[in-house]
């Protein structure tokens, strides 16, 4: 058993569990915090996004026990019914999804990436590495293809994102 | 996934020293756990080493860049040094990937990570790099995405990583430490092996070996461009991809350095395909023989056939990219 400390969303967590298990199992499993979801568990659909020290990640593919003392923000941190995130506002105004199970993971991916881009980071399609003036459809499309969704509302998460990321330029 | 002890490495000496043939080193882990959760791997013993002190890009004395072991994906390809001087490297491994992967991938581990082939994830088939001896499944299975270059009778597995074709083409070295402390440079080219008859081997690294940095030379002149080739516009793995830095002295090709990538076990460079090239004035008729001699051993085993002449037309496609008039910065 591993003794793991997590700052999650605020509030710090104390996790007795095996080395075995993965950030994504310890927040779903051990902590209930169940808006993170589990696709398919190799990385592949990015479903289970978090963020962890401000970058996004797939906490299936991490251990737990690797993240001691780590500040970890998940969809429960990012805001609530009441008051939700521009992302999150966004994804409803542009029906970002039809089942919602890929949208905890959109949105916790799209939050980190619209900072990765005002940090200036080009992208494969970006023309000059110095990076794009703006997240154009291409870019957006570019830089959240780590994210699945197989209901496939992809024009209008792009156009969520688009608009979010537009209202905190 | 089978169970196993976890132990934090407080330092490069604890690191080394923990290693043993039945523990692996851990940093970003995204194909590490990927391997481990297949059983594919089955280490007793996980050694984390991403507290250690590697997560840097320097300056070295003559210029170059040594860009630490644990220095993610993300960051290199966003560090401004790199983008400026070493744009390849940048494009490389943005083609690479998720962003999700890219954050959580290090230097040092992308270098390690292991081939797709189907049969090497697959623990009901054989497979020699997995259970040695076993037999190849793909030789005469779906391969696809199979070596046409350098392969053996036991494997024809790819490396399928970005990063280091482009930095094999930038004549990079992997700064290696041993369990005694002692530290080696090793040219990129010859970190990564052929199959041969040890296909269970992908590298050079030795039980104890903790890569601790890549040392890229000081800036080529030049053009550099990386091309990829896949089965989906992003978040694949290439089925042939080509990095290059080409310079050029008025019409003629003064010099020319062509990694691939997805061709063969390792990234595969020829120095004859850039002997041929040098001194000569770029056209159609010099890059054909630049394919030819390229292509002179290729072979393709079934459904990969296709990546022959695929491979030809990334070499002449990139080459006139590189060439181009006004191509010189």
């Amino acid at each position: 058993m591993e003794t793991t400390e997590l700052v999650i969303n605020g509030e710090t967590h104390k996790l007795e569990a095996d080395s075995r298990v993965t950030l994504l199992d310890a927040l779903r499993n051990h902590l209930g915090l169940t808006g993170t979801k589990k696709g398919c568990d190799h990385g592949q659909c990015g479903a289970c996004t978090v963020i962890v020290e401000g970058r996004r990640i797939n906490s299936c593919l991490t251990l737990a026990c690797m993240h001691d003392g780590d500040t970890i923000t998940t969809i429960e941190g990012l805001g609530q019914p009441d008051n939700l995130s521009a992302l999150q506002s966004a994804f409803v105004a542009h029906d970002g999804f039809q089942c919602g199970y890929c949208t905890p993971g959109q949105i916790c991916s799209a939050t980190a990436m619209i900072e990765e881009a005002k940090a200036g980071w080009p992208s494969f399609v970006s023309d000059d590495l110095e990076g794009p003036e703006e997240l154009s459809n291409e870019e957006i499309s570019e830089r959240m293809s780590g994210n699945l969704c197989r209901c496939a509302a992809y024009p209008n998460i792009v156009n969520a994102i688009r608009q979010a990321a537009g209202e905190q330029s | 996934m089978k169970s196993f002890d976890y132990a934090r490495a407080a330092d490069r000496t604890d690191a080394t020293a923990q290693a043993s043939d039945d523990a692996i080193f851990i940093a970003g882990g995204t194909n590490l756990l990927d391997l481990m959760k297949l059983e594919v791997m089955t280490p007793d013993k996980l050694v984390d080493i991403n507290r250690l002190d590697l997560s840097e890009i320097s300056v070295t004395d003559d210029g170059g860049l040594r860009i630490g072991a644990l220095v993610t994906n993300s960051d290199c390809a966003a560090d401004k040094r790199v983008r400026s001087d070493y744009p390849v490297l940048s494009r490389a491994i943005l083609a690479g990937a998720s962003g999700q992967l890219r954050n959580k991938a290090t230097t040092g581990g992308n270098l390690c990570q292991r081939t797709r082939c189907y049969y090497f994830y697959d623990t009901a088939m054989p497979c020699n790099k997995r259970d040695p001896g076993s037999g190849c499944q793909a030789l005469e299975g779906f391969n696809r995405i199979h070596a046409i270059l350098g392969a053996s009778d036991a494997c024809i597995a790819t490396y399928p990583g970005d990063m280091a074709v482009a930095m094999t083409a930038l004549d990079a070295q992997v700064e290696i430490e041993d369990s005694a402390g002692n530290i080696r440079l090793v040219p990129i080219q010859e970190f990564h092996l052929l199959p041969g008859d040890h296909p269970e081997k992908d590298n050079i690294l030795e039980t104890g070996d903790l890569i601790t940095a890549v040392i890229l030379p000081p800036p080529i002149e030049g053009k550099q461009v990386y091309q990829k080739v896949r089965d989906r516009a992003s978040y694949a793995f290439a089925l042939c991809s080509l990095a290059a830095v080409v310079k050029m002295d008025g019409d003629t090709i003064s010099s020319a350095a062509l990694a691939f990538g997805g061709l063969a076990h390792k990234p595969w460079r020829d120095e004859a395909v850039e002997e041929l090239l040098i001194g000569q004035q770029p056209s159609a008729e010099l890059f054909g023989k630049a394919a030819d001699r390229l292509l002179a051993e290729a072979q393709g085993y079934g459904s990969n056939d296709f990546k022959i002449p695929l491979t030809r037309r990334v070499l002449i496609s990139v080459l006139k990219e590189a060439t181009q008039a006004g191509a010189a910065a």
